[in-house]
């Protein structure tokens, strides 16, 4: 048995305190610690892109980082994107509105992707948006109602 | 798959940090960006008794200018800063160039230049740079710190000069001299993925016009970075033309020694490493007679 780690962090606004044995991927502990299941895990191996969360307002593969790590910093997943229960985060909307989901699965990863995206970016073209989900990968849609979805949100977003 | 269970540190000063590796010498890994580590360890390739981990050391996370025009990189220096950097843009251009096709941003935003030297995967783009630009790399210990010239840092896959108990601490990449030109070209099937083929050229000419120097270095075409030297070899002394190219493209193709994999045959990657020999000696020699780098 391995020493157990107390780790203190804060996720979409909220502070958390936990013991963690090292092992423990930051993914595992998000979902399985925190109850926070809108991180979903694909492959563990950081190709997918499902994972991804907002790591000090980075997108990072939460499949690629031990909870350990994360001590002391500050984390947002797609849970912290809406900001009631009633009003979904404009980029959400946008993915709504063009139908740039189909079973959803990889759409919270894309979201996490795209927030900082679109705040360096806020007209991308097409080769950009293209560009900035090449990380993401989608068995569903074919990318393109996400890439539309992504233009709606830019217009949104201005 | 889940990582082996293991113990975990994480350091607030580099004697700390070399002291454990010292003491627990290749029982103990060092974590930086984690990003060819972790899924190494979720996979169970990779199984350390510690991991010690260097993010709590912003020493290593530096950037800046040394006498004479060299470029000094911390080894904990995120790739998604390199991307980004002014002084890198102005300093090195070949790896300004070469960070986008490093995986994808969100890797970057982890992943280490030091991390990825020290790693030495053929495929990877890195060390690549590091062999095209003549880098220099710091390697420190409980015992002393020490330069170590490019050429003999990688020694094979996964395999550097490093030993148990150093840590690699920083890198320098010289000043590249006036009439250089330098360029990087890969080919993978989705970006972001590892390239089944991908070449550094670095060209410097003389004031004639005259190909002075010329470097040419490949992923995924042995057991590490390859240099191409009778390839280079055939442009020294010429005035670039496509006929010097297309002779420089060819040799390589024969020079490399590439594995192949599940996507590409050797043929193929050889077929590849003429043509993107090409296209990359193309633009290095036309930003070198632009005297931009």
């Amino acid at each position: 048995m391995t020493t157990l780690h107390p780790i203190s962090l804060t996720v979409n606004g909220q502070t958390y305190e936990r013991q963690v044995e090292p092992r423990l991927l930051l993914s595992d502990f998000l979902r399985h610690e925190l109850g926070l299941s809108g991180t979903h895990v694909g492959c563990e191996h950081g190709v997918c892109g499902a994972c991804t969360i907002l790591f000090d307002g980075q997108p990072i593969r939460s499949c690629l980082a031990f909870a350990v790590q994360a001590n002391g910093h500050n984390l947002t997943t797609v849970e912290g994107l809406a900001q009631s229960q009633t009003e979904l985060h404009p980029i959400q909307q946008a993915f709504w509105e063009a139908h740039g989901l189909q079973c959803g699965f990889c759409t919270p990863g894309i979201l996490m992707t795209l927030v900082p995206f679109l705040e360096e970016n806020p007209s991308p073209s097409e080769a950009d948006i293209r560009e900035a989900i090449s990380g993401n990968l989608c068995r569903c849609t074919g990318y393109q109602h996400i890439v539309d979805a992504v233009k709606l949100a830019a217009e949104k977003m201005k | 798959m889940k990582p082996a269970p293991f113990d975990y540190q994480a350091p607030h000063s580099l004697e700390e940090a070399l002291a454990l590796k010292a003491q627990y010498g290749d029982d103990a890994k060092f974590l930086a960006g984690g990003q060819s580590l972790i899924p190494a360890m979720n996979f169970r390739l990779v199984q350390a008794s510690l991991l010690v981990d260097v993010n709590g050391l912003p020493s290593l996370d530096f950037v800046r200018e040394a006498h004479g025009g060299e470029l000094r990189v911390g080894a904990l220096t995120r790739q998604r800063k390199l991307e980004r950097d002014p002084l890198v843009a102005r300093h090195a251009p070949l790896l300004r160039e070469t960070m986008p096709y490093v995986a994808h941003p969100q890797i970057r935003n982890r992943g280490t230049l030091g991390g990825s030297l020290a790693h030495a995967d053929p495929a990877a783009e890195l060390p690549v740079i590091a062999v095209a630009l003549g880098a220099r790399l710091r390697a420190q210990s409980m015992r002393g710190d020490r330069w170590i010239a490019v050429e003999d840092f990688f020694k094979g896959l996964f395999t550097t000069d490093l030993a148990a108990d150093e840590m690699l601490v920083e890198v320098a990449l010289p000043a590249l001299p006036p009439r250089t030109g330098t360029a990087f070209v890969e080919f993978a099937r989705r970006r972001g993925d590892y390239a089944l083929m991908g070449v550094a050229a670095v060209v410097t000419l003389d004031g004639d016009g005259i190909c002075q120097q010329a470097r040419l270095v490949y992923l995924n075409a042995g057991e590490g970075p390859v240099s191409a030297q009778q390839a280079a070899g055939l442009l020294r002394g010429e005035k670039p033309s496509a006929s010097v190219i297309e002779a420089a493209a060819a040799s390589a193709g024969d020079e490399i020694n590439p594995m192949g994999n599940v996507h590409a045959s050797p043929d193929y990657q050889r077929h590849l490493a003429r043509v993107l020999t090409r296209r990359t000696l193309t633009l290095a020699f036309e930003r070198a007679q632009q005297n931009r780098n």
